[in-house]
């Protein structure tokens, strides 16, 4: 039978202030337990929060870039339930009236663009970090994290395979990175996705039960748990048993999603109106103002890279998929004017290199245009692409310019026709089979003969005039 | 909710805010929370079709702060009022959601 799955999700960005959402505690990743507290995030009796005004302009600016409609008016409400990551035995989130809602995000599916809905998108505080003591029967707390501003994107249901969920939290997280307003980084917990799943018969409308899948550390973890899931489901269903609603955890040790043990009870948040905070009214002209300042969205810069610079689509999704890369590119590509070039550089070797060091475009320490600067030796013919590659990966080491790396090492290019004469002489003398072979048709052996002279230069001569060096002697002779 | 608690329902509320209630609590809660609803209920008897709901009691707005640092508590001092603590956390029974 015919499956269809059904996904929607629900995505927790930290937004990227400097304090805390509703005091004056710092935000900054990895301190010690308990340093960036206060009676405030600590849940004290008789203290007032007040939020954090670039909190609520950085969730304004990512709904509008959701294309959500902003509220005129909104509040904050409280989520009651116990747990000790929660030292007020609440959260304060916001329930019926979110910032931001009714928008959608543009993913790229099998070369055409699907819309996928965003319900809401609400600001919250974000909980402290429970750790496990191994082999005690107790746990720690750290309340650094209790108060971090927190967006909360939910998504409408509308993937439909885990490759698509895939492809939204891809585009999202390249949305918030050129927004600026989130870090989006999964496995410091600044971006975090459950998801709800639920399959049905193909052509079915209503939808089946639901799990909610949740403890996915990193985007192939996404891809895999829902992949996981779903043939979880059909397998259920298939065997004539009925889904369970239930919440179901990622083993990424074991690749399977496993339910959730816990004691707490049907979750009951007994929502009411936050009576610590005054609610906001989001002033239609402050809203107007932070509009206009929003950047290029990636798809605009997608279609921009294409018609500017005349890159095939892939290496336009590539390169915009991240704000980094792509600016990078366009630096580079400003001094190095064939695009395509710099494109091929990026995508290829500086990724590599980037990828090969776990490092990402924001630490390279390697310049836009200490690249430019390498193509332009290139097409001067001072080295060959091939020398190129080994001075690239050497620039990235030891962070010299490429001028500096080909005079130290001796890598200029040797284009000078009477020396490479007489290399070229003593392969073909060294080489009399494979000069038979080609005169008797086999061109291959060309490439050979080539090879031996690149060997003797240490891959220093100038391809061209090798091979044309080559081909004039073979027909003299 | 209906307008009338049951002792079911009274178990229920006090068990979402972790109370042990005896029966003879939960009746006397019931008939005690019963007795509230009852007066509060007055206020059915207004119409406020036309009356937006409130969410604060005074008429304030965008009550906030600058996006800037603040000096946290000394660690000793987040931990001086419990004996629970370890490794300069905070110590809780057990907690592993698996």
């Amino acid at each position: 039978m015919d499956y269809e799955v059904v996904i929607g999700l629900e995505v927790h960005v930290h937004l990227k202030t400097v304090s805390k959402i509703f005091c004056g505690c710092s935000t900054k990743f990895g301190a010690p337990p308990n340093t960036q507290v206060c009676p405030v995030c600590l849940g004290f009796p008789g203290v007032l929060p007040v939020p954090n005004r670039l909190a609520v302009e950085l969730a304004v600016k990512t709904g509008l870039m959701l294309g959500c409609e902003i509220a005129e008016k909104s509040k904050f409400d409280r989520k009651n339930y116990f747990y000790p990551d929660l030292p007020k035995a609440y959260q304060i989130s916001q329930y019926d009236m979110p910032i931001a809602k009714n928008g959608r995000v543009g993913i790229a599916v099998e070369g055409s663009t699907k819309v996928i809905g965003i319900t809401r998108a609400h600001l919250e505080e974000d909980a402290g970090k429970l750790v496990h003591y191994e082999g005690a029967n107790e746990s720690g707390v750290d309340y650094n994290r209790c108060g971090v501003p927190l967006l909360e994107i939910v998504s409408e249901p509308d993937m439909r395979s885990a490759e698509e969920a895939f492809a939204y939290l891809k585009t999202l997280k390249a949305i918030l990175e050129y927004l600026e307003v989130s870090d989006c980084n999964m496995e410091e917990g600044s971006l975090r996705c459950d998801a709800n799943i639920s399959i049905r018969r193909k052509g079915e409308t209503s939808f089946g039960v639901k799990t909610e899948v949740k403890n996915m550390n990193s985007f192939k973890a996404v891809r895999k748990a829902l992949t996981y899931e779903a043939g979880r489901q059909v397998k259920v269903l298939e065997g004539g048993g009925e889904i369970v609603q239930e919440t179901r955890l990622w083993n990424p040790d074991l690749e399977k999603t496993i339910p959730m043990r816990s004691k707490e009870e049907a979750h009951d948040y007994r929502y009411f109106p936050e009576p610590d905070l005054a609610p906001l009214v989001l002033d239609r002209e402050w809203v107007e103002e932070i509009r206009a300042s929003l950047p290029e969205s990636p798809r605009d810069r997608t279609e921009r890279f294409l018609a500017e610079y005349g890159l095939p689509e892939y290496d336009a999704s590539v390169l915009t998929a991240e704000r980094g890369l792509a600016d990078f590119f366009e630096e580079c590509a400003r001094i190095h004017t064939d695009a395509k070039a710099v494109s091929n550089w990026v995508m290829g070797d500086l990724l590599r290199e980037l990828n090969e060091r776990g490092l990402d475009i924001g630490a390279c320490s390697l310049k836009p245009g200490a690249l430019a600067e390498l193509l332009k030796l290139i097409d001067e013919g001072t080295i060959s692409t091939k020398i190129a590659k080994e001075v690239f990966v050497e620039m990235f080491e030891s962070w010299k310019a490429a001028p500096e790396i080909i005079r130290e090492k001796g890598l200029v290019q040797i284009s000078d026709e009477s020396e490479l004469e007489k290399i070229v002489d003593k392969v073909i003398s060294e080489n009399e089979k494979t000069v038979g072979d080609y005169r008797s048709g086999k061109g291959k052996a060309l490439s050979f003969l080539v090879g031996q002279v690149m060997r003797h230069t240490r891959g220093k001569a100038n391809p061209k005039i090798v091979n044309k060096l080559l081909s004039k002697k073979l027909k003299q002779e | 909710m209906s307008d009338h608690f049951s002792p079911e329902e009274i178990k229920y509320i006090a068990r979402l805010a972790r109370l042990t209630l005896s029966d003879a609590d939960v009746s006397y809660f019931a008939s005690d929370i019963n007795e509230i609803l009852r007066y509060v209920r007055k206020l059915n008897e207004l119409d406020t079709d036309e009356v937006e709901p409130l969410a604060h009691i005074i008429p304030l707005k965008n009550v906030w702060r600058e996006d800037e640092v603040k000096e946290s508590l000394p660690v000793d001092e987040v931990l001086s009022n419990t004996k629970y603590k370890r490794n300069s956390m905070f110590k809780v029974p057990r907690v592993i959601e698996e």
